[in-house]
């Protein structure tokens, strides 16, 4: 993927560094609205579990996790429930738009996880987890990157299908079928949420440690001084 | 070569890159209390306007064999109010009023003489939980046309014996799993289950099963939508 690259002179000491436009406007709206949206429905998500915190049978009810009411969002149910619905059309509007963006405008091979990535997954994960060294690499993301943003993607989709089965096991009684029927929709979407959680937690864990500069490409677009080479 | 620039000129692009992301902050009116309620309904509204598209008439809802039913004593018995309201079954009708050519009290005979329907069906709580019952009564068409329902009519709203209250868009009214039910499991319904009459309609969700029916309407202009609904949970709620 060629990525815009621009050299910039400094007005005052005339030292000339380097910046790359790695995050495209649409790319960068859809982040932050999904970023708002996510919080919300996992919020209001995990209210709406408050409400029958198991997978079994309803007689004999057994609670699976009490869930702290102060860490969920919407007050009661049917107040849950409000959140769930109202921001479920952001949800997959910001995912529709993202994915159609990505696609048409060829921004996916960015993030798409192919197989010529495989071979560069382990190097990074020895680099972030037994101190191996840096692989070099001339993409904004690495290979273990790539493979995470597109998982995360896989399980917007697969939290978004799950949820339409809940939500609508008769009409999409075929989808139910899939999944093993309404019962263990139920028991994916909650996987699929807490599989998203494990990705936002890495992800946030790695924004921290990468710093302002990486930080900031996602609000303006711009990474200046990136460690790759752009060329 | 890649193009070149300076540090102001770089500075300036930036900011108004920063700037082009300020639409997000309208998610921020959601956090304001005045606003926060109003858009939620509006949320929850078009979530009920795009389920009553999806609804189609002639998709039946999935039905299961004997063996996958839950144990009649593991069926829920959910209430707002009483688990049994004290119906004099001797004295019980069922009231009609509304758009119809024949309103009147109807006696459960009456109901029962319509050809019966049994089936075994999902029954999904707005909690989360599902069971699958048998249930056995007769077509709710079946009986809106006995009663002469008027076609432009919208909705069929019941009144019950414990005050709760329900309504059913016609086009889920009619549709050919919707039943009026007065059995369960092949026994009359019990006092807790509903007794005598009570909706089964799969295509719905668990609130829209009233029971202890002592009163149909059929309408153009919904006067209340239900109970649960009133306290804001969705109204069409469709499965």
């Amino acid at each position: 993927m060629a990525t815009r690259a621009i050299a910039i002179e400094d007005v005052k000491t005339g030292e000339v560094t380097e910046a790359v436009y790695e995050h495209p406007f649409i790319v960068r709206l859809c982040h932050w609205v999904n970023a708002v949206s996510l919080l919300v429905m996992v919020g209001s998500g995990l209210q709406i579990f408050r409400a029958f915190p198991s997978f079994g049978a309803k007689i004999p009810e057994q609670v699976l996790i009490n869930w702290p009411k102060s860490l969920a969002l919407g007050g009661w149910l049917g107040g849950a429930l409000q959140w769930h619905l109202t921001f479920m059309w952001i949800y997959i509007a910001t995912g529709l738009l993202y994915l159609g963006y990505q696609i048409f405008s060829g921004n996916y091979k960015q993030v798409l996880f192919v197989r010529r990535d495989v071979p560069g997954v382990w190097p990074m994960v020895r680099h972030y987890f037994f101190f191996g060294h840096q692989p070099q690499t001339k993409e904004a993301y690495n290979p273990l990157q790539k493979y995470a943003y597109t998982s995360a993607i896989g399980l917007g989709v697969l939290s978004v299908l799950t949820g339409v089965v809940i939500w609508k096991p008769v009409q999409f009684s075929w989808l139910a079928w899939l999944m093993g029927g309404f019962h263990r929709a139920r028991l994916w979407h909650f996987l699929v949420m807490w599989a998203m959680l494990a990705f936002v937690f890495g992800h946030l864990v790695m924004v921290v440690l990468h710093g302002w500069n990486n930080f900031v490409s996602m609000l303006t677009g711009w990474k200046e001084d990136p460690e790759y080479d752009s060329r | 070569m890649k193009p070149r620039t300076d540090s102001r000129k770089f500075k300036t692009v930036s900011r108004r890159e920063l700037l082009k992301l300020t639409p997000v902050l309208a998610l921020g009116a959601f956090a304001i209390p005045q606003i926060q309620k109003p858009l939620l309904k509006g949320g929850l509204a078009f979530s009920d306007w795009i389920s009553a598209r999806l609804f189609r008439s002639g998709h039946l809802a999935p039905t299961f064999a004997a063996a996958d039913l839950t144990p009649f004593e593991k069926f829920p018995i959910n209430d707002y109010d009483v688990d049994d309201p004290d119906v004099d079954f001797d004295k019980w009708t069922l009231t009609v009023t509304g758009s119809v050519q024949k309103p009147g009290d109807y006696t459960l005979a009456q109901i029962q003489a319509l050809p019966k329907v049994t089936q075994n069906t999902r029954h999904v709580c707005v909690e989360g939980w599902d069971v699958i019952g048998n249930f056995g009564g007769v077509l709710l068409s079946d009986f809106l046309k006995m009663i002469g329902t008027d076609p432009s009519a919208r909705f069929v709203s019941v009144e019950c014996a414990d005050d709760y209250y329900e309504s059913l868009d016609m086009a889920t009214a009619l549709h050919p799993q919707s039943l009026l039910c007065y059995e369960m499991y092949g026994q009359p319904l019990t006092r807790e289950h509903g007794a005598p009459l009570r909706l089964s309609i799969p295509t719905k969700v668990g609130y829209k099963q009233a029971k202890y029916l002592t009163d149909l309407k059929v309408s153009h202009v919904l006067e209340r939508v239900g109970y649960w609904e009133d306290q804001g949970y969705s109204e069409f709620y469709g499965l």
